[in-house]
């Protein structure tokens, strides 16, 4: 998992590698500062002369210099680094979901889809940050520290084997610990979240009920509980402070209380500047510990959302290519043959069992049946937006699944029952269909989508600007516009799942009308709750359970089908819509 | 999707937004917060003398390495070194206490926060949430709340830590020497300017971030609810294809973010160092040159003021670098409160009425009597100015006299709306969306007051009712279902708090509700979540009618109840509905006419107007809107 995440670096490998040099100068300079530092306080104490004053401090100086100058480019290698890791993230997440079939996009949800693009690649990539700035620095810190204490301190700097272990040990408890803890806690808390937004959904059901009490009783319980778990992993992680505390406090009494003892003695020509220093080093290498810690911290925290940008990538597109692609459709022919078909393969039951179905191209066919009758399945299966589960679906004569996956969907063309505009002009909507259409023909298209009157009174026309989702047309207008664009494509096959639903009735059958005069050849499937909408289809087929109920024209099913007829009595009684309406 | 708003905008805070998150912390935790801001204060100082008495050993080893007198020194660094273990002891067990303290009182802080911030959006009137996003307000919740976090546990001790050792050095280092402290003051002030630079670069980059990091999320948002559309289209490459081109924004404002970000530590640090060197070179000319000293010790310069200097300067710089590195997340916490509070402070909704819902028997005189126990009777108490009560029997009937109304100032929704619904009539309003039909109903309940005329309810004006007293009186089944995450069970008792589960059962049967729900794997108990997402919407569609049947109110508002189920389905439904309104004043709003047809009277409205009104026979025959509807000549949006 780690590394195909990492091959998100891509070309920005380079600078993830200087910032690791950059980083790897600065930690060798940082070290050598408290060294002339301590040089430069003996120099001080003994009162030198100033020249010689100068001349550590120069060196001191341009020390500050050196490590300023690396630290800087760091900085900016880092910050580029992890940008565009972050980038690559993003783009590889947002490339493979184009790639995902149907099957693939109901798996996640979008909103989740969403969280991950965003969210957590900002935490992968604070975590790459961290990473690449300190995980390299901190252990080198850690060991030039002690390699100097030794060099400089000698036998002083056996005070630190003592220490270092402690924390270490200390540290890695602590985060052990704290971390379970931390991640109940999240969970908890993102519960507590999810019930918030509930609340504020359900204002007015709240408010209607009058039940705010109930509800502040409800939440207060579930906030102070979250709040005893917080408070309680919060403490745990509280002990990192004391600790690292001690073991800095400690060290110095041992080296204040054996360094004194020697330099007094002059034993291993310890001195005056080199007590200094060690207490410096001894700061110094503590201070790596702790971020070593910190950092063993952030990575398990953000582990979490890398788990989840991974899961995306791992995800294997269920649609398969075929090898040797058929690149033409040759009619609008549709064919079924004993179809099975079941969202996924835990599902107990079958969406649609024992279709067995012949289409000719340009016939116009109704369906019509409840919901979960399995009508979307239906018709879903023929531009492969799934694959069947069992049987074969034939399209001009082929097999969908031996098409190639542009040419099908390009003959083959859907209105969505859960359908959507995009932010941008009518025009750039449109276009969606045929990138290259010329004004006349998405003049046409919404002519026989019967748009354009309404585009007409826009003061932009088609120019105007819809916003995201849609908002500013109302649901007739869109249905109407997404039935345009979908014409754009010119297909062998048009789909409408039920698109014309929040149409009137005589938009509805001028719609069918044009279709009729002006789209002769094209195999028209049109899936309705409205028994007008299909009464007069060459074929109507109703659906019941995920079974082709019966298959007839309107008069035949009158007779034949119990359900077609409840439901057009249904709609029909009292009332004399259907003659009024032509 | 309505909970995905846009990421909050970094504003600067207010000025006193920090001092009134202090005031609060203070008021929550009177005698806490005082008590670790002591154990706070008391660590700082036990960790700088020791620093000092460090020097002094120094000093002694100093003296006694010439002759190599270990005895002589032995006593003297023996006493210094056990002064400084007993400080160390009391600043370590007063870590303990201050670090264990702040982790209790940050959490119990939020936690309070939270709840303020809960009950107070309780009582907020719903014109609150019909015009802020609720994302918005999520995240207020989230973020916000998160960043306050942030500011009360690391950023504020940090505060005070590093604020009295830079004042409590401040006064040694004057002690010493005045020239060698403004030596030290100028370098100082150089590294807040830097850094301020750095910082302000920083933050004008991560507000830059932010933005681009919004247009990526909305543009992501928008691709990922309309993927199988861009499938359907063959649209994938054109998307891939300007997602990169808003990725590389994103990556370019984020990189130029986080490198002034980076670099700010560096340049301090850095600094410090080089003003170490200076002080070291200044010391060493001050003492060579035999300078005047200015000090409050009275000291002339010599080696045993600057070699302290030198100790103090570092911890000096080293202070001030954590105080410049608190400062941004003390700006981001305090517009994280500024949001927080100004939810806090947004207006509750008014609630004048005094009459209220009391259960009620009568006499055999037919005299209302209140009572404490649940009679299933209720009537209205109204108690008047000269200290009388009267009481008037809940029935029912409903009148809006001559309404006007707008949301907004100069933007009229209903003009002139009489409506009159006798106890059990049906009332139904038909209209394009945008007509005002969900209108009328927000004034019934009083989710919005009316302006202009009056609405009555049993001969009562609703302004003279206390909200909670109305909304009991009135039971809404909504078109957009909202389930709580709980049981069937409870979900349907939250129309009544009281019902035993054989009357929730009850009302799921008069519903139509219950057939389905003992299907379901744990019958009654069975966890909804998610807003139910695991019941179709038509089963969701039943159980909030069922909630609405256990309230048992005089008056129903059906709000397109039932505009978003297929027609097979609808029928159904609508026998539960039908028992459900039997005996009641109902409200019906609805753009499927078969909904509608049975109703005593129907208002067909248009532009914030009623446009016809009469029953269905009556409104066939006169050939107008409804009829055109009716025969779908019409299209309703």
């Amino acid at each position: 998992m780690i590394k195909k995440l990492f091959g998100a670096v891509g070309k920005y490998k380079f600078q993830t590698i200087l910032t690791l040099i950059f980083m790897t100068g600065e930690a060798v300079i940082e070290t050598l500062i408290p060294f002339i530092t301590a040089n430069l306080v003996n120099k001080v104490a003994r009162g030198a002369l100033i020249d010689e004053i100068l001349k550590t401090g120069g060196f001191l100086a341009i020390a500050a210099c050196i490590s300023l100058a690396f630290g800087g480019m760091a900085a900016f290698t880092a910050a580029k680094a992890s940008s565009g890791f972050a980038k690559n993230l993003r783009g590889m997440l947002f490339r493979k979901v184009q790639s995902y079939s149907f099957h693939n996009i109901d798996k996640f949800s979008s909103s989740s889809l969403v969280t991950r693009m965003t969210t957590d690649v900002a935490n992968v990539q604070m975590s790459f940050m961290m990473i690449i700035r300190t995980a390299v620095r901190s252990p080198l810190m850690l060991i030039f520290s002690v390699i100097m204490a030794y060099v400089m301190g000698g036998a002083l700097a056996t005070a630190f084997v003592v220490v270092i272990p402690i924390l270490g040990v200390g540290l890695y408890l602590v985060s052990r610990k704290a971390m379970p803890a931390f991640r109940r806690v999240f969970k908890k808390y993102d519960k507590l979240n999810e019930s918030i937004e509930e609340n504020v959904q359900a204002m007015r059901v709240v408010k209607g009920f009058s039940r705010e009490k109930y509800e502040n009783d409800k939440f207060e319980k579930a906030a102070e509980d979250i709040r005893d778990d917080f408070t309680k992993a919060e403490r745990i992680v509280a002990i990192n402070t004391p600790l690292m505390q001690f073991c800095m406090n400690f060290n110095w009494i041992v080296i204040l209380l054996i360094g004194s003892k020697m330099a007094i003695l002059h034993i291993g020509g310890v001195d005056v500047g080199q007590i200094s220093a060690m207490l410096t080093y001894g700061m110094q290498i503590l201070m790596s510990l702790m971020m070593l810690s910190m950092i063993y911290v952030m990575i398990t925290m953000s582990a979490e959302s890398a788990k989840r940008i991974f899961e995306v990538l791992e995800e294997v597109p269920s649609l398969e290519e075929p090898k040797e692609p058929v690149f033409e459709v040759k009619d609008g022919s549709i064919e079924f043959n004993n179809v099975n078909f079941k969202y996924s393969k835990e599902a107990k039951r079958n969406s649609l069992s024992d279709v067995n179905l012949k289409i000719e191209s340009g016939m116009t066919v109704g369906v019509i049946g409840g919901t979960g009758s399995g009508k979307s399945s239906l018709v879903q299966l023929i531009p492969r937006l799934y694959d069947v589960t069992e049987g074969e679906i034939k399209v001009g004569g082929i097999d969908v699944r031996n098409y190639d996956i542009k040419t099908l969907r390009d003959s083959v063309s859907m209105v969505l029952q859960k359908n959507l505009l995009f932010s941008g002009t009518i025009k750039e909507n449109l276009r969606w269909g045929n990138e290259n259409a010329t004004d006349e023909e998405i003049e046409k298209a919404c002519r026989l989508a019967q748009a354009e009157e309404f585009i007409k009174t826009f003061p932009d026309r088609y120019d105007t600007k819809i916003e995201q989702g849609g908002t500013n047309v109302s649901g007739g207008q869109k249905q109407r516009l997404c039935i345009a664009r979908a014409l754009l494509k010119s297909p062998k096959i048009l789909i409408l799942d039920d698109s014309t639903s929040a149409v009137d009735t005589k938009t509805d059958s001028l719609i069918r009308n044009g279709f009729k005069e002006f789209i002769p050849e094209t195999t028209k499937i049109i899936i309705a709750q409205r028994v007008a909408s299909v009464m007069e289809a060459d074929l109507i087929i109703v659906m019941e359970n995920g079974k082709i109920d019966n298959i007839g024209t309107h008069q035949e099913l009158l007779q034949s089908s119990e359900i077609y007829r409840e439901v057009y009595e249904e709609q029909t009684q009292g009332g004399d819509k259907d003659e009024t309406s032509r | 999707m309505k909970h995905q708003g846009k990421r909050p905008e970094f504003k600067k805070p207010k000025k006193g937004t920090f001092g009134r998150v202090i005031k609060t912390l203070f008021q929550c935790y009177p005698v806490l917060v005082p008590v670790a801001v002591f154990c706070i204060l008391f660590s700082a100082v036990a960790a700088v003398v020791p620093d000092f008495i460090i020097q002094k050993v120094i000093a002694v080893i100093e003296e006694y390495s010439k002759t190599g007198d270990w005895a002589g020194a032995y006593p003297k660094i023996i006493e210094y070194i056990v002064f400084i273990a007993i400080l160390y002891a009391v600043a370590l067990a007063v870590t303990v206490a201050h670090s264990q303290l702040m982790a209790y009182i940050t959490q119990g802080f939020l936690s309070k926060l939270r709840i303020k911030m809960f009950k107070g959006m309780q009582v907020l009137p719903i014109r609150y949430f019909d015009t802020h996003k609720h994302g918005d307000i999520m995240s207020h919740y989230t973020n916000d709340i998160d960043t306050l976090r942030q500011l009360v546990s690391q950023s504020l001790p940090s505060l005070i830590r590093a604020g009295s050792v830079v004042i409590g050095v401040l006064f040694a280092m004057l002690y010493y020497s005045l020239w060698m402290t403004l030596v030290v003051i100028f370098g100082v002030i150089l590294m807040m300017l830097v850094s301020k630079k750095a910082g302000g670069g920083s933050a004008k980059y991560f507000i830059r971030q932010q933005k681009s990091m919004g247009k990526a999320e909305g543009y992501i948002q928008e691709m990922m609810n309309g993927q199988k559309v861009i499938k359907v289209f063959n649209h994938e490459i054109e998307c891939i294809d300007e997602f990169e081109k808003i990725n590389e924004e994103l990556c370019e404002d984020s990189r130029k973010a986080h490198s002034y970000a980076n670099v700010l530590g560096p340049i301090i640090g850095n600094i410090g160092n080089i003003l170490y060197v200076i002080m070291a070179v200044a010391g060493g000319l001050f003492i060579a040159t035999g300078a005047k000293n200015i000090s409050i010790s009275g000291f002339a310069f010599s080696l045993s003021i600057v070699v302290p200097f030198l100790n103090m300067t570092k911890q000096f710089t080293g202070n001030v670098n954590q105080l410049s590195q608190q400062i941004n997340s003390i700006v981001m916490g305090c517009a994280g409160a500024d949001r927080i509070f100004s939810l806090m402070d947004e207006k509750e909704e008014e609630d004048d009425g005094y009459v209220t819902l009391v259960n009620a028997e009568i006499d055999e005189g037919g005299n209302v009597i209140e009572t404490e126990k649940h009679t299933g009777k209720w009537a209205w108490k109204h108690p008047h100015g000269d200290g009388t009560v009267t009481y008037t029997p809940l029935k029912g009937d409903v009148e809006i006299n001559d309404v006007t109304f707008g949301y907004v100032e100069d933007k009229v929704v209903l003009h002139n709306i009489s409506v009159y619904a006798k106890p059990g009539q049906k009332v139904a309003f038909v209209g394009a969306t945008g007509a005002g039909k969900t209108t009328i109903t927000n004034l019934i309940n009083r989710f919005y007051d009316v302006e202009d005329g009056k609405i009555r309810y049993d001969g009562i004006n609703i302004q003279k009712i206390k909200k909670s007293d109305l909304r009991r009186s009135l039971g809404i089944v909504l078109q957009d279902t909202n389930l709580f995450s709980g049981t069937v069970m409870e979900n349907i008792r939250y129309g009544n708090l009281d019902a035993t589960d054989e009357e929730c059962i009850n009302a799921a049967i008069l519903a139509g509700a219950d057939d389905f729900i003992t299907r379901l794997p744990k019958g009654y108990e069975t966890e909804l979540s998610n807003n139910g997402s695991n019941l179709s919407q038509g089963q969701r569609q039943l159980i909030s009618i069922a909630r609405a049947a256990v309230a048992d109110p005089p008056v129903m508002i059906l709000d397109e109840a039932t505009s978003s189920i297929d027609t097979r389905t609808e029928a159904i439904v609508q026998r539960g509905m039908d028992r459900l309104m039997k005996g009641r004043t109902v409200f019906v709003i609805a753009h499927r006419l078969s909904t509608v047809k049975n109703s005593d009277v129907i208002m067909v409205m248009e532009n914030g107007r009623i446009i016809e009104r009469g029953d269905h026979n009556s409104l066939i025959e006169e050939k107008g809107k409804y009829h055109q509807l009716y025969t779908g000549a019409f299209e309703l949006q």
